[in-house]
C-alpha cells in the first residue's frame, strides 16, 4: 500500500466513523462539534482530490459558519420549546430511508460509470487569458457565470432579510445580542489576539484569489468568523438593524455589481462582459465590494435576530 | 464510448435580449433601494418597480410576437456551454405576463397594509413584505427566462428565501412552525436538484436545456438525474403526498401573501419539471413516469378536494383546493404526448394545461384576496360563521364566487375551457380514466365553493357581527382578477400558436439530433 492511499483509506474511514457517530451520539453539542471536525476532514478530501477551492470554502462555510450557526441555535433552544422537539421514530426512519436510497443510487453511479464524461474545463482556460486573471475558477465565477455569481449574493441578502423577518414587531432596528453576560477569558483572549491575523488572511485569500485558489466567498466567511468573535466576546457590539452604514455594508456589493454590469451594456456589448483590458481591474473592484456586503451578510447571518425584549 | 461536448449554442443574442436581463434586475434594483432609501418610500420604491416590471413584460410580449421567434440573450457575451443563456419563447411570456399582472394586483390590493406609515419609524412588516414581494417577481422572472440548469437552482432558492418568511410575517408561533416545515421540506427539494444538476454535468458536459436535449441519451444517468430533480421539485411543487406542507403555510400567511403563494409560487417549479420532462428526456423515455405523475396527480385532485370540504376554515379550504388544483397540472405529461406531425407542445392538452396554470392562478390569487377581505370585516374567517356574509361584502364574494367558477369548471371560464381540452384529450388518447377525474374534481370543487357561497349568500337569521370596514379599492382588485379567470376562457379552444413560438422545428435547437454534426 501506497502512502497516499494509506493516508486515503484512513481518512475515509475516520469520516464514516465520525459520521455515524455524529448521527448516534446523544448529547447535540458533541454532535455539532463532530460536524465541524467532519467538514475539515472533508475539505481534505477535496484536497485530495485536487479541487483546493472548493476545500477552502468546506473550511469556511462546511467547518466554521455552519458549526458557529448551529451553536447559536442550539444556545437559544430553550427545553420547553415546541420547535426543539425531538423527532419521532418514523420520521427519523423515513429519513434514513430516503438518505440510504440516494447513497444508493450514488454508489451505483460510482460501481457502474456512465461514459467518459466531457468537461468544459479546456474551453475554460482557452478564453481565461480575455478575462485578465489566473484562476479558471474565478473566470468561471466572476466572467462565463458572473450572473449566477450575482444572484447568489442576492440569495444571500434574501436569506439575511428572512431571518431578520423574524424579528419581534417591537424589536425592529435593534442590535442583535451576541455576547453573554460573562464573556469566558479564553475568548476574550482568541478575539483579541486571533483576529488581526484573520483580517489579515481573508482579504490576502481574496486578493489571490485571481490568480490561486481563493477568493471573496471563503475570504468574506473568514471574515465574517473573526467578526463574530470580536462581537461574542463583547468587544464591540453587533451594529443595529436600522444602522445606515450596516445598509450600506450588505448592498454596496450588489450595488457595484450591477453597475459594472449594466455599464457593460453600453461599453462591452453585453450586460455583464467587461471591456478589453479592463476586465481584471473591474473584477477585483466587484470582489472588493462584495468582500464587504458578503461578511457583512454572513456576520448578521450569524448574530441573528434581535429577539423580545430588545429596544431600538 | 465517450460523450462528445455539445456544440455550442445556436442562437446569438436578439435585438430585443437585453429585456430579458431587465426583467430579472429591476426588482433586485428595487429591493436594494427599499433597504437605502428609508421607510419614507418603501411602497413607492415596490409599487414603481411592479409597474416598471410589467411594463418589461408587455416589452418582451411585443417583441416575441412581432419577430415571431424566440428572444435570446447570451449573459456577458458568453455562449453557453461555457456562458449563460436567458431564453424566452411563448410559454415563458405567458407566465412572465401572468406573474406581472398577479403581482401588480397583490401590491395594488397590498397598498397601505401591514401598519405602513411612510412618516413613521420603519417597521418590520411592510418592510419585509415589499421586500420579498419584489424578490419573487424577480426570481420567478429568472425561473421562466434561464435556460441554464444550475442558473434555474439559483432561481429556486431565491424563491425559497423569499417565499418561506412570507409565511410567518405575523410573526405567531404557530405561523413559524408551518413556515419551518415548508423550509425543510422547500431545501430538501433545493438538495435533490443540486445533485441531478452535478449528475448532469458529469454525464453530459453542459447544463444548457437547449443544449442537453441534443446529447441526452436514454441512460440511467439521465433517469436518476430527472428522477432526483423531479422528486425535488414535486416537493416545493406540493404534489401529493409532498403537499403536507402546503396547507398550514397557505393559510397561515396574509392574504396578500397567500395569493402569491398560492398563484404563483408552485408553479415556479412545475415549470421546470416541464421543462426537464419536455425539453431534456427524450420523448421515448417518458411513458411510464408521465403516467405515474398524471397518477399522483389525480390522487391530488380527489384527495385534495374531499379534504378542502371538510374544513371549518375558508384559507385552509383554500389552500386544500390549491393542492387538488396542482393535480390537473400534472395530466399534462402523459396527455401531451407529441408525434411526428404534432410535437407536444402544439397539442390540446398543452394548451389545456398552460390555461389550467393561468386560470388558476387568476382565480385563487382572487379567492385568497377575498378571505383576506372576510378576515378584515368579519375578525375571523370560520365558514360556519359567514352566514349572510355576502349581504354584507358582495363584491367580495362576488370575486370568491367568480374564482370558484372557475375551479369548478363552470362555462365560461378559464377553468371551463382548461378541463374542455384536457377531456377530449384524455379521451383523443383513449386514456378515458383521466377523463373520469377531471370531471370528479369538477363535482367536488363544486361541493368546496357552495359550501361557502350558499350560506354567505342566503338571508341569515341573526345579524351577522361586523368588526370593520372593507376598502372598495381592494374588493375590486379581488374582482378583477376573478374577472380575467373568466376572460381568459375566451380563448379559441385548440392550440394555442402563442405557445408555440421558439419552440420545435423554428427555434432550431429543440429537435432532438437536430444539432448533429
Amino acid at each position: 500500500m501506497t502512502e497516499t492511499a494509506f493516508f486515503d483509506t484512513l481518512l475515509v474511514v475516520t469520516m464514516i466513523g465520525l459520521a455515524i457517530w455524529m448521527i448516534v451520539v446523544r448529547d447535540v453539542f458533541a454532535a455539532i462539534i463532530g460536524f465541524m471536525a467532519f467538514g475539515l476532514l472533508l475539505s481534505l478530501v477535496w484536497l485530495r482530490i485536487e479541487a483546493p477551492d472548493v476545500g477552502l470554502t468546506e473550511i469556511a462555510v462546511g467547518g466554521g459558519a455552519t458549526g458557529v450557526m448551529l451553536l447559536r441555535a442550539r444556545g437559544l433552544a430553550s427545553a420547553g420549546d415546541a420547535m426543539n422537539a425531538v423527532p419521532s421514530v418514523p420520521f427519523r426512519v423515513l429519513v434514513g430511508v430516503l438518505a440510504g436510497a440516494v447513497a444508493l443510487f450514488l454508489g451505483a453511479l460510482v460501481v457502474f460509470p456512465p461514459a467518459v464524461a466531457p468537461t468544459l474545463a479546456p474551453l475554460a482556460a482557452e478564453h481565461l487569458a480575455s478575462t485578465g486573471v489566473g484562476n479558471p475558477i474565478t473566470a468561471v465565477l466572476m466572467a462565463y457565470r458572473a450572473f449566477d455569481t450575482f444572484l447568489e449574493t442576492v440569495v444571500v441578502l434574501l436569506a439575511l432579510i428572512g431571518v431578520w423577518s423574524l424579528t419581534p414587531d417591537g424589536a425592529w432596528g435593534a442590535r442583535p445580542r451576541v455576547a453573554s453576560a460573562d464573556v469566558p477569558a479564553p475568548l476574550l483572549l482568541l478575539a483579541q489576539w486571533l483576529v488581526p491575523l484573520g483580517i489579515v488572511i481573508g482579504i490576502y485569500i481574496t486578493w489571490v484569489g485571481a490568480d490561486e485558489p481563493g477568493g471573496k466567498f471563503q475570504g468574506a466567511t473568514i471574515l465574517a468568523a473573526m467578526w463574530m468573535l470580536v462581537m461574542m466576546a463583547g468587544l464591540r457590539s453587533a451594529p443595529a438593524l436600522s444602522s445606515r452604514r450596516l445598509r450600506i455594508a450588505l448592498v454596496v456589493g450588489p450595488a457595484i455589481f450591477i453597475a459594472i454590469g449594466v455599464s457593460g451594456f453600453h461599453f462591452a456589448g453585453a450586460f455583464l462582459a467587461y471591456p478589453d483590458g479592463l476586465a481584471k481591474p473591474l473584477i477585483l473592484a466587484i470582489e472588493a465590494g462584495l468582500l464587504i456586503s458578503i461578511a457583512a451578510m454572513l456576520g448578521m447571518l450569524l448574530a441573528g435576530p434581535p429577539l423580545e425584549g430588545d429596544r431600538p | 464510448m465517450t460523450t462528445p461536448l455539445a456544440l455550442p449554442f445556436p442562437a446569438d443574442t436578439t435585438p430585443g435580449g437585453f429585456l430579458l436581463v431587465l426583467a430579472i434586475l429591476v426588482p433586485i434594483i428595487g429591493i436594494l433601494l427599499i433597504w437605502t432609501l428609508g421607510s419614507r418610500r418603501t411602497e413607492l420604491v415596490a409599487l414603481t418597480t411592479l409597474a416598471i416590471g410589467a411594463a418589461i413584460a408587455l416589452a418582451i410580449l411585443t417583441e416575441l410576437t412581432g419577430t415571431g421567434s424566440a428572444v435570446i440573450y447570451l449573459v456577458g457575451g458568453w455562449r453557453p456551454p461555457l456562458g449563460l443563456a436567458l431564453r424566452a419563447d411563448g410559454l415563458s411570456v405567458v407566465l412572465i405576463v401572468l406573474t406581472a399582472i398577479v403581482i401588480g394586483a397583490v401590491g395594488i390590493f397590498a397598498k397601505g397594509q401591514f401598519g405602513y406609515d411612510p412618516d413613521a419609524p420603519e417597521k418590520r412588516a411592510p418592510t419585509v413584505f415589499w421586500t420579498l414581494l419584489l424578490g419573487i417577481s424577480g426570481a420567478l422572472n429568472l425561473i421562466f427566462l434561464g435556460d441554464d440548469l444550475f442558473n434555474l437552482f439559483v432561481a429556486i432558492e431565491l424563491v425559497t428565501f423569499t417565499a418561506v418568511p412570507l409565511v410567518c410575517l405575523d410573526g405567531k408561533a404557530e405561523t413559524m412552525r408551518a413556515a419551518l416545515r415548508y423550509l425543510l421540506f422547500a431545501l430538501l427539494g433545493s438538495v435533490m436538484y443540486l445533485l441531478g444538476v452535478a449528475l448532469i454535468y458529469s454525464g453530459y458536459g453542459t447544463l444548457d436545456i437547449a443544449l442537453l436535449k441534443s446529447v441526452a441519451r436514454v441512460e440511467p444517468l439521465l433517469f436518476i438525474a430527472i428522477a432526483l430533480m423531479t422528486v425535488g421539485l414535486l416537493a416545493k411543487t406540493a404534489l401529493f403526498p409532498l403537499h403536507i406542507w402546503l396547507p398550514a403555510a397557505h393559510a397561515g400567511a396574509p392574504a396578500a401573501a397567500s395569493a402569491v403563494l398560492s398563484a404563483l409560487v408552485v408553479k415556479g417549479s412545475f415549470f421546470i419539471i416541464l421543462r426537464l420532462w419536455f425539453d431534456i428526456l427524450p420523448a421515448e423515455a417518458t411513458g411510464l413516469g408521465a403516467q405515474m405523475l398524471a397518477g399522483l396527480g389525480a390522487l391530488a385532485i380527489l384527495f385534495g378536494s374531499v379534504i378542502a370540504i371538510c374544513q371549518a376554515r375558508l384559507k385552509l379550504l383554500i389552500a386544500y383546493s390549491t393542492v387538488a388544483q396542482i393535480g390537473y397540472l400534472f395530466l399534462m405529461f402523459p396527455l401531451a404526448t407529441g408525434s411526428e406531425a404534432t410535437p407536444a407542445f402544439a397539442s390540446i392538452a398543452w394548451t389545456g394545461g398552460i390555461l389550467q396554470l393561468a386560470s388558476h392562478a387568476f382565480a385563487k390569487a382572487a379567492m385568497f384576496l377575498a378571505a383576506g377581505l372576510v378576515y378584515d370585516a368579519f375578525g375571523h374567517d370560520r365558514i360556519s360563521g359567514l352566514a349572510g356574509a355576502g349581504r354584507v361584502i358582495p363584491i367580495t364574494f362576488i370575486a370568491f364566487g367568480l374564482g370558484g367558477m372557475s375551479l369548478m369548471g363552470l362555462p365560461p371560464s378559464g377553468g371551463f375551457s382548461a378541463k374542455w381540452l384536457m377531456l377530449n384529450a384524455s379521451v383523443g388518447e383513449g386514456q378515458w380514466w383521466w377523463a373520469a377525474v377531471i370531471l370528479c374534481g369538477g363535482l367536488l370543487a363544486a361541493g368546496y365553493v357552495f359550501r361557502v357561497l350558499v350560506p354567505a349568500m342566503a338571508r341569515p337569521l341573526a345579524r351577522i357581527k361586523v368588526k370593520g370596514p372593507v376598502s372598495r379599492r381592494r374588493e375590486l382588485v379581488a374582482l378583477a382578477l376573478a374577472i380575467m379567470a373568466l376572460l381568459i376562457g375566451f380563448v379559441p379552444l385548440e392550440p394555442a400558436p402563442l405557445l408555440g413560438i421558439g419552440r420545435g422545428a423554428e427555434a432550431g435547437l429543440l429537435v432532438p439530433g437536430g444539432l448533429a454534426p
